[in-house]
């Protein structure tokens, strides 16, 4: 674990993940635009109508994907926010994964792409996935995408094996307009993940009370599908 | 924010949840703004059906609107009635709170909202 003794998670968060997308909001957000496939076509299988949450929704990229259907983005970054309300009809708050402002078992369905791993504890991975689940109304679906530990022909090369907790860097480069000195420059930050290993997303979503519907490997993540459990009578 | 967002708003307050005092938020000293936006009736009259309209009735009267009907139309109503449609389209999606507050019935606890962005980020002693 990354997080060391002396520091709580959620202030280690704060200073290695939340304070570094504020930072990185629009050069970030400038470099995220293209939908991942199994998440868009996650989006574009939902009912018109369909009431949902995205939770971590960064800049909002997926509320681009279907209009006919209504999604309530949030995001601990208000940079991010910004950018994600412009999104029509959607609408995006701020607001914290571990604390959602929501009503439990009233939404038809929700994603969370790219978000749980940034939480440092695996106590707090499977809270943020319980989260999610208890928002579900007893049909509905939460896509969750996290990255995978096991992606040997990345630019980053992890693989089995590797460390799974690490800073990450963002190299932004400033230009000379934008630069204290005039010349272009670069600004690197360092983001916290924890990389999944596999069958681990399934184990949260286990821990968390839900099951897996469907789950597999996209791409250097893992995703899987998955809903409340249903108590049988 | 749209009028809309507040259908699916709660406090963030866990302890809040289970009250029913805590849904909805109420507004407070709120500017409005109108966004205008395209009418897209499929989604609207689907998402209606969805809608917690008790609940839409109380923000309707708090932000200052007419008063709602006692029930929401039926989707064969409003495919039939353009004006309702429009009514609705224009309170829901192009209403927006700009500036101001949204106060939990339950705790007290006001979310600011600026800029048309809502912040429900707990301060550390409710968390």
């Amino acid at each position: 674990m990354a997080s060391t003794e002396e520091i709580a998670p959620e202030k280690y968060e704060e200073q290695h993940v939340h304070e570094v997308y504020e930072q990185i909001a629009s050069h970030f957000s400038s470099t995220r635009y293209k939908a991942w496939p199994i998440v868009k076509q996650f989006m574009q299988s939902l009912t018109p109508g369909s009431v949902g949450l995205d939770v971590g929704c960064g800049n909002g990229k997926y509320l681009a994907v279907n209009h006919d259907v209504f999604i309530i983005g949030s995001d601990r970054s208000s940079n991010l926010v910004k950018i994600a309300s412009q999104h029509q009809p959607h609408a995006a708050i701020v607001a914290d994964t571990l604390a959602l402002p929501h009503q439990a078992a009233s939404f038809d369905f929700a994603i969370s792409i790219a978000v749980i791993h940034h939480l440092s504890t695996p106590e707090r991975r499977t809270e943020a996935v319980a989260a999610i689940l208890e928002c579900l109304k007893d049909e509905g679906k939460a896509l969750i995408y996290v990255w995978a530990l096991e992606q040997k022909d990345s630019r980053r090369g992890w693989d089995e094996g590797s460390e799974q907790d690490l800073m990450v860097p963002w190299v932004m480069k400033i230009g000379k307009k934008n630069s204290p000195s005039g010349e272009a420059t670069e600004k690197t930050f360092h983001r916290y993940y924890h990389l999944y290993r596999s069958g681990e997303l399934e184990s949260n979503i286990a821990a968390a009370g839900g099951e897996v519907v469907e789950s597999g490997y996209e791409k250097d993540n893992w995703w899987a599908i998955c809903k409340r459990k249903q108590i049988e009578s | 924010m749209k009028v809309l967002t507040l259908n699916f708003l709660t406090c963030a307050v866990k302890a809040c949840k289970s009250s029913s005092d805590s849904f909805p938020l109420h507004p407070k000293d709120c500017e409005l703004v109108s966004d205008e936006l395209e009418v897209n009736s499929a989604l609207l009259t689907n998402v209606l059906t969805r809608v917690d309209w008790k609940a839409l009735t109380t923000t309707a009267a708090e932000l200052g609107f007419p008063t709602l009907p006692a029930t929401p139309p039926t989707p064969e109503e409003l495919a039939g009635d353009e004006k309702m449609l429009k009514e609705l389209h224009t309170l829901l999606m192009e209403t927006q709170i700009n500036e101001g507050k949204l106060v939990c019935g339950h705790c007290g606890h006001e979310y600011a909202v600026k800029e048309g962005i809502a912040n429900f980020l707990l301060p550390n002693h409710l968390v």
